[in-house]
């Protein structure tokens, strides 16, 4: 491989990776802060595609699409923390895997039942079609420098606000002790019900900027819901600088696992996860148990 | 609450019970003859099944809704495309109900436990869409037929057309599974033989979408041509990505016809231009062509397409011949030389039967145009699968 193809390789990485972080932000959250161990988190991204797919149908924008998107899923989110997740917070992990699975079924259906079992796409915005030209043949998306960059933006302002808000202090509060925390007086209910449709909004943004680069269909969060799993337990539970630095990782590994280890590909992942934990246990920036 | 052994027992005792009642009622109308379908009705090959269902209940109702001048009576089994589940629904089908005829199913896994099933119990079988080579290859039986295709005839005859295009080098991708595999294995057996080189062959761990690194090699290496092997949604995606990473002016996008089967409008233009090899295209102008798909619209109010086709011949074949032995089963021998025989003016052109019972039939080239596949010609004439490992063929 010449110098030249390991740093578009590179580029491929990173790019793959912020898409992914923007999930995997999402999950860290509600897994930190609420302890809840949300099936549904690849569902959100779904939904949040074929919403894309929807209004841009409707009404020819994609930028038009997600303005109008992202608030329709942060209260969707709402909703779903209010009457669901709300009643699993003194329960155990495993009612919680069974009823966000159980939404993993239903939201899977019910795109089914609107959208039939067709795979659908979303037209690239004319703007941002193009490609750049890189040689002879190599060329890159200009889409993907898009995404690119508007991740790289999200994380600059959610680092923004977990650092320097009242509300970011709140949630770090929450997520290394909630009971102290409510104890001093914090509404930890609301706190809550908007950590998760944060989350829920994050993976719905997700989802629709990455809908012109891949393909609408039912069980399209899936794959995306267990990679995300595995950037979180790399970073650490509940951090969001972890669940950055994971999914570059993730991303990075992957591309170059594709390239240089195709017949191991689909392992190279989690053997990085792997040799993270053997040698951080509680992933890059996970706090330790007895201090949460 | 918790079941005791007994109350268990006697639950189970009451199901067969129930179980063997309908069966004393149906004997009543032991003349009809009984068609199982063993289909996806749900997941991602649904659509796929009810295809296949409603035009065998189409050819069935233009021979009057009888075969053999016995009824039809239908028995559906949804086999969700799972093979871990084939081999109880195979039995649902074949123990359970004792179908005269079963048909199905799409994906190749559920196939492969068919076929163990239905070699012991003697059922005689139409693949109806599974491409597995075993089926008319190692695990051939003289009471398994298909109409569909094998794997092999949707891509070796494509190398040739590479070849005469001028394309010397070659890339390869494809999801590295059974289907993928074998497409690989005879496009790799026509191209060597007719003096190509593969550059690089890329195995994309199934079912991943994620493209762009592969892309970029592909990039680097600079083939003249690219021949891949991926289906619905992966396909989708990966003729987006190909465009979307400028590969589709410079480096020209070869595939088995599965490529751009069923999902053209989720591909739009990044599909244009890109050609194909496949036994059916919607635009061939033959009349049976025209009166199928005309029939198809009228009766579902949607598109036919080559898995439609292969069910419509299917019921065309048993009606062919289950005539000739005025629809009597049990006249094996009789029936099984029938099929063997048989001649169907099918949609995708006429074909008949290989000694391994595959269909011998017409490969077409074609090329994405206005969202459409044109046929260009014939990739490869009564194309007939080596049916490598069958005694029958020998």
């Amino acid at each position: 491989m010449t110098l030249s193809l390991v740093a578009l390789q590179l580029l491929n990485g990173v790019e793959q990776g912020l898409l992914l972080f923007l999930v995997a932000s999402g999950l860290t959250l509600v897994f930190g802060v609420l302890g809840v161990l949300n099936f549904a988190h690849g569902s959100f991204y779904m939904l949040g595609a074929y919403l894309a797919f929807w209004l841009a149908e409707r009404t020819g924008s994609l930028l038009f699409a997600v303005l109008l998107g992202v608030p329709v899923m942060l209260l969707f989110g709402f909703l779903v923390e209010r009457f669901a997740v709300s009643r699993l917070y003194q329960r155990d992990h495993l009612s919680q895997v069974l009823l966000t699975y159980g939404l993993v079924l239903l939201f899977n259906d019910l795109s089914r039942v609107l959208f039939g079992n067709d795979v659908h796409s979303v037209a690239t915005p004319a703007l941002l079609s193009g490609t750049l030209q890189l040689g002879e043949l190599q060329s890159w998306p200009i889409y993907r420098l898009f995404t690119s960059v508007a991740c790289l933006l999200i994380a600059a302002a959610l680092r923004q606000v977990i650092l320097h808000t009242r509300f970011g202090m709140r949630l770090r509060a929450g997520a290394s002790n909630a009971e102290m925390l409510e104890v001093l007086g914090v509404d930890v209910r609301k706190l809550f019900a908007f950590v998760f449709s944060a989350g829920v909004a994050l993976a719905a943004l997700a989802g629709m900027l990455a809908a012109p680069l891949t393909t609408v269909y039912p069980g399209m969060g899936e794959g995306v819901l267990v990679i995300s799993f595995v950037v979180v337990v790399i970073g650490g539970i509940g951090s969001v600088k972890g669940a950055f630095l994971g999914a570059l990782l993730v991303g990075v590994a992957d591309t170059f696992g594709k390239v240089l280890l195709p017949s191991v590909a689909s392992a190279v992942v989690y053997g990085v996860m792997a040799a993270v934990l053997v040698w951080r246990p509680r992933g890059l920036f996970g706090t330790p148990a007895e201090a949460r | 609450m918790s079941f005791s052994r007994r109350t268990l027992l006697s639950f189970t005792g009451a199901g067969a019970a129930l179980a063997l009642l309908p069966r004393r009622a149906r004997s009543a109308s032991a003349a009809k003859i009984r068609i199982g379908l063993l289909l996806p009705y749900s997941g991602t090959y649904a659509a796929l099944g009810h295809n296949i269902t409603d035009a065998m209940k189409l050819a069935a109702h233009q021979h009057g809704d009888k075969l053999g001048g016995r009824e039809i009576e239908w028995v559906a089994v949804d086999d969700e495309s799972d093979p871990a589940k084939a081999p109880a629904n195979v039995n649902k089908l074949v123990v359970g109900e004792k179908v005269d005829v079963l048909t199905g199913p799409v994906h190749s896994g559920v196939a492969m436990a068919m076929m163990q099933i239905i070699r012991e119990e003697q059922t005689l079988t139409i693949v109806t869409n599974a491409g597995a080579q075993a089926v008319t290859g190692s695990l051939c039986v003289p009471h398994v037929f298909r109409t569909s295709f094998s794997n092999w005839q949707t891509s070796y005859p494509c190398a040739d057309v590479m070849l005469k295009a001028g394309h010397k080098k070659a890339a390869l991708m494809f999801w590295n599974y059974s289907f993928g595999q074998e497409s690989m294995a005879a496009f790799k057996e026509g191209y060597l033989k007719g003096g190509g080189t593969i550059v690089k062959e890329i195995a994309v761990p199934f079912p991943s979408t994620e493209f762009q690194a592969n892309l970029s090699e592909i990039a680097s290496l600079k083939p003249d041509a690219v021949f891949v092997f991926f289906a619905g949604a992966g396909a989708a995606k990966f003729v987006k990505d190909y465009a979307a990473a400028g590969l589709r002016e410079k480096i020209p996008l070869y595939g088995s016809g599965f490529l751009t089967e069923g999902v053209l409008a989720a591909q739009g233009p990044a599909a244009e231009g890109i050609k194909t090899t496949l036994h059916y295209a919607e635009t061939l102008p033959s009349e049976a062509n025209k009166r199928f798909r005309e029939a198809f619209k009228k009766a579902t109010s949607r598109e036919a397409d080559v898995y439609a086709v292969a069910g419509y011949d299917t019921v065309n074949l048993l009606s062919q011949a289950l005539g000739k032995v005025q629809g009597d089963t049990s006249a094996r021998k009789q029936l099984i030389s029938a099929l063997e025989t048989a001649h169907i003016e099918s949609p995708r052109g006429p074909f008949r039967f290989s000694k391994a019972h595959n269909p011998v039939q017409n490969i077409y080239l074609r090329e994405v145009k206005n969202g459409q596949q044109q046929v260009l010609s014939v990739a490869l004439k009564d194309a007939e699968d080596p049916a490598a490992g069958c005694a029958l063929a020998k």
